[in-house]
């Protein structure tokens, strides 16, 4: 009876140690790639390092599930530079080109007009009622690189949900039941 | 250490770092490419010139655009954007950058090309600053790479100048 009772006992810490490792394993993975963004971030001086590129509007130098690499620099912005910007009251982001650009005297304030290379018109459609320009604030960043098709990953995942549970799931699984 | 799911993460891993290294080394290649591109803008006309009823001059030009941008393309080359821009300064403002012509130029037997078009975007002004105005005419290209680091520069053509009156 005393050697069963001790056996279920060790049997019973030996789980909680090894659930306890399991979980702030999985902690230390999240953290870091927490504090991976948060770096990017930072380097790069923009709030998002890396867009997806959501619409075929830049085709077809971007396709729909590229990824473009942005930066914010202090830099002017001037024609030809593909900038990221947000529309006031809409939380896509949008990628298109400069192509006007009006920059006042002294205080530096710049009206910029943009245009995605594949549409026929420029953005002032998308502009928020009234608005003709883009504002420096607008902006979040330039586009300097890109990796094609990389996108289709987070494109799948937020149209379909579904593959996001099923995902996060699995990988549930796989931690749970992994010995290790 | 054998199974199935240890073999296919392994190969997983490895395949994508060593993808992720060719299009590292792709785009660093072209960094040694060595690029002489050469252009000239005329304009062959002012097409008119006015002040639109909003209060801004407007003109309307047709340009002779020459351009020879076949050294830009590399292997990792997707396609070249080129584009005219019209750079001027007012008293308002301290820069004004005007499009007035793009293209996509996805090939490199594409790149050496002579074009007579005029202005495919509008000319207008924020003011009535261009009558008798000076102004450069820029053309920028855009290297958009098949993968990787995206290059853009540009050749300054100055000493145009718009008439001194409306027409």
């Amino acid at each position: 009876m005393g050697l069963v009772g001790e056996t279920v006992d060790s049997i019973k810490s030996i789980k909680i140690r090894q659930l306890l490792t399991q979980a702030v394993t999985l902690g230390m993975i999240v953290t870091s790639a927490l504090i991976i963004w948060k770096a990017l971030m930072c380097v790069t001086g923009t709030e998002s390092p890396v867009v997806v590129v959501l619409s075929g509007s830049m085709e077809p130098g971007f396709k729909r599930g590229d990824i473009l690499f942005l930066t914010m620099t202090k830099d002017p912005i001037r024609t030809g530079e593909i900038v990221v910007f947000n529309v006031d009251g809409r939380d896509i982001p949008i990628v298109h080109r400069a192509i006007k650009v009006h920059e006042r005297e002294n205080t530096g304030h710049v009206d910029v007009l943009t245009k995605g290379d594949n549409n026929d018109v420029d953005d002032i459609g998308l502009y928020a009622d009234g608005q003709f320009w883009l504002h420096r604030h607008h902006i979040m960043g330039r586009a300097v690189g890109f990796l094609p098709y990389v996108g289709w990953v987070t494109i799948i995942m937020s149209e379909k949900p579904i593959i996001k549970y099923i995902l996060i799931g699995a990988l549930g699984l796989l931690v749970i039941t992994s010995k290790d | 250490m054998h199974s199935f799911g240890y073999r296919a993460n392994a190969l997983l891993t490895f395949a994508v770092t060593i993808l992720a290294f060719i299009c590292a080394i792709a785009s660093f290649s072209d960094n040694f490419s060595n690029q002489t591109p050469s252009a000239q803008i005329q304009i062959l006309n002012i097409n008119w010139f006015q002040k639109q009823p909003h209060g801004n001059d407007e003109v309307s030009l047709t340009l002779n655009i020459t351009a020879d941008l076949q050294s830009l393309f590399t292997w990792n080359t997707k396609q070249v954007f080129a584009f005219v821009a019209a750079e001027y300064k007012t008293s308002k403002n301290s820069l004004n950058q005007v499009s007035l012509w793009d293209a996509i130029i996805p090939e490199k037997e594409q790149a050496n090309f002579w074009i007579q078009i005029s202005n495919k975007y509008r000319f207008i002004d924020q003011g009535h600053n261009l009558r008798g105005k000076e102004f450069n005419l820029t053309l920028h290209w855009h290297v958009m790479p098949k993968t990787g680091k995206m290059f853009a520069d540009k050749i300054v053509m100055s000493g145009y100048r718009l008439p001194n009156a409306y027409r």
